[in-house]
């Protein structure tokens, strides 16, 4: 436990200047402002549709959701994990990282940990921000009535759900990431794969959730779905393409462990 | 074996069908500096990973402090640092960084990153990055990582690449500093002789896979007798001369007849005797094999 510890925090000192890390926190801002501002600027049009609460907070998040879980979460994931491992790619590192009197597994999976943390960063601050900056719509633009629903349990539950969801896409591009060094080869399979999972994921094909990289779409689906139920906070969170996202994540992760411990070798 | 620091008990290591490593039996005694010589794709760089069990040696080959290396992989590793071929250095962190990382890791105290950079002479360059220090201080960066966790044991791989002359005596300077005063042992790989020459107190001779030569320096210096050549007319009947005047002949050529140089006198004694014969002598000479020329027979003939 200490040393996945130690190497979890040296993760941390080691990426804190990278963009990858930096990204986690930028991004939830930037896209977060943006749709906010737009609540804002548009909110003469917003309110000529005369949105009840919960609609209106559903449009809202759908927005950010939407643009976020889509296309920005793949990409971040995939190149968050590329940066992660081409830290040791470009400087050579790996077995040095190898030769410290530190369990090999641990090391392995601190990587893998502080990948999977920095999603959940990015996410949550994702959450987070959709929740202030809606309270700070309704300061600015009193006629709104963001203040008479609460959505945090809508959101906790939807990003907790693009969480899961993008685990299985985060095992695969880190698999890759550590096989190759350079950026083309696990972009392109990783651009390729998103693609396909969006078209996948919006046609509804039946065996979509097989695909990791439909994941966030499936999940985003079952977000316009959960606006009919009566309580649209009363979706389910594990479904059987959280299950698959999490099944993938495992196996890869431990197949993982194989590779990189044959890395060192090189 | 409680007086090795390093030992490899006919270590044999292959890369698939290729053998890397052929019965090597390297044996480095505590507080020796040991030189570990061979040309470019002897094996070194592949022994050392293996004494780091980065690769994976067959078990009871490989002992570190007299314990096996594939059973005791972290306690060994804690008593080892080193320094494998480029120095790996965190480009985008500055050498402080860089140095306070493996604190981290080591679960060192970070005032000991200072002190390291002090001691390689880098702590004006300490809050540079880097990427932008020049291939010597690389170097002196990669050493001061080595010796972050005050390892017994440090093995350095081609620690003087690409430093000039004053990094290369810097170098050698803090070697000779740490075994002598922190009682460190130290193996050095280098493909150059004369470059540990000064430095070693134990030597190992490696050349495809093989250990060739294993002894103290001075074994190595006695390899190296001197020898008397004598240019001569008529070398067969001038070698069976001084066959029968009881001389030990070492070589002879179509040219030259080699024998053992006892001193400047015999060698007088021998020019008349020869003379008086009827021999015509026509230049003799001492020759004293150096070690890089020793070095590059001994790889070579093998």
């Amino acid at each position: 436990m200490r040393s996945l510890y130690i190497s979890l925090v040296s993760e941390f000192y080691k990426s804190r200047k990278t963009l990858a890390f930096w990204a986690a926190i930028i991004l939830p801002f930037v896209i977060c402002s943006l749709v906010a501002f737009g609540f804002y600027s548009g909110s003469d049009k917003v309110l000529n549709m005369h949105y009840p609460p919960i609609m209106l907070w559903f449009r809202y998040l759908g927005a950010a959701l939407g643009v976020m879980g889509v296309l920005i979460l793949p990409f971040y994931v995939i190149f968050m994990a590329f940066s992660v491992n081409n830290i040791e790619h470009k400087n050579d590192t790996w077995k040095t990282l190898f030769a410290q009197p530190l369990n090999k597994f641990s090391i392995y999976a601190a990587k893998y940990l502080y990948a999977v943390i920095l999603i959940f960063i990015c996410l949550f601050l994702f959450a987070a921000l959709t929740f202030a900056f809606g309270h700070l719509l309704q300061v600015l633009v009193p006629k709104y009535n963001f203040n008479q629903y609460d959505p945090s349990l809508i959101l906790v539950k939807f990003y907790t759900k693009l969480f899961l969801a993008s685990l299985g896409i985060l095992s695969i591009q880190f698999l890759l990431s550590l096989l190759w060094g350079d950026f083309l080869k696990p972009m392109g399979i990783g651009f390729i794969g998103t693609i396909m999972g969006i078209i996948t994921g919006n046609v509804g094909w039946k065996y979509a959730y097989l695909i990791p990289y439909s994941h966030p779409s499936l999940v985003l689906n079952s977000s316009a779905s959960a606006k009919k139920l009566t309580n649209p906070a009363d979706f389910p969170i594990f479904t059987q393409e959280i299950y698959t996202s999490l099944v993938y994540a495992l196996v890869l992760f431990i197949i993982g462990y194989f590779i990189v411990t044959k890395k060192s070798i090189k | 074996m409680g007086n090795y620091a390093i030992e490899t008990v006919g270590l044999n290591f292959n890369f698939g069908n290729q053998a890397i490593v052929k019965d090597l039996s390297l044996q480095v005694p505590k507080g020796s500096i040991y030189g570990f010589l061979g040309p470019n794709g002897a094996g070194k760089t592949t022994t050392i990973k293996i004494l780091l069990n980065l690769l994976k040696s067959p078990a009871d080959q490989v002992f570190i402090f007299g314990k096996e290396i594939n059973h005791n992989r972290i306690a060994t590793l804690k008593r080892v640092g080193a320094l494998v071929e480029q120095p790996a250095i965190y480009g985008h962190l500055t050498g402080k960084e860089n140095l306070i990382n493996r604190c981290l890791l080591l679960g060192i105290k970070k005032t000991k990153a200072d002190e390291m950079l002090a001691l390689v002479g880098l702590t004006e360059a300490a809050n540079k990055k880097s990427t932008k220090y020049s291939l010597g201080m690389k170097q002196r960066l990669g050493i001061a990582l080595a010796l972050v966790s005050d390892p017994e044991l440090l093995l350095l791989d081609e620690p003087t690449n690409g430093l000039d002359p004053n990094g290369i005596i810097e170098v050698r300077n803090l070697m000779i500093e740490l075994a002598t005063k922190h009682k460190k042992t130290i193996l050095v790989s280098s493909h150059l002789l004369a470059e540990i020459e000064r430095t070693a107190t134990h030597v190992g001779i490696i050349n495809k896979g093989k250990l060739l030569f294993q002894g103290t320096i001075n074994q190595l210096h006695l390899l190296s007798k001197p020898m008397l050549e004598i240019e001569v007319n008529n070398i067969s009947n001038a070698t069976a001369f001084l066959t029968q005047a009881g001389y030990e002949i070492l070589e002879t050529t179509d040219k030259k007849i080699t024998v053992p140089f006892t001193s400047p006198q015999d060698s007088g004694a021998l020019n008349t005797l020869l003379v008086q014969n009827g021999f015509t002598v026509s230049s003799l000479y001492l020759q004293k094999k150096d070690l890089e020329n020793l070095f590059l027979d001994i790889t070579k003939n093998n």
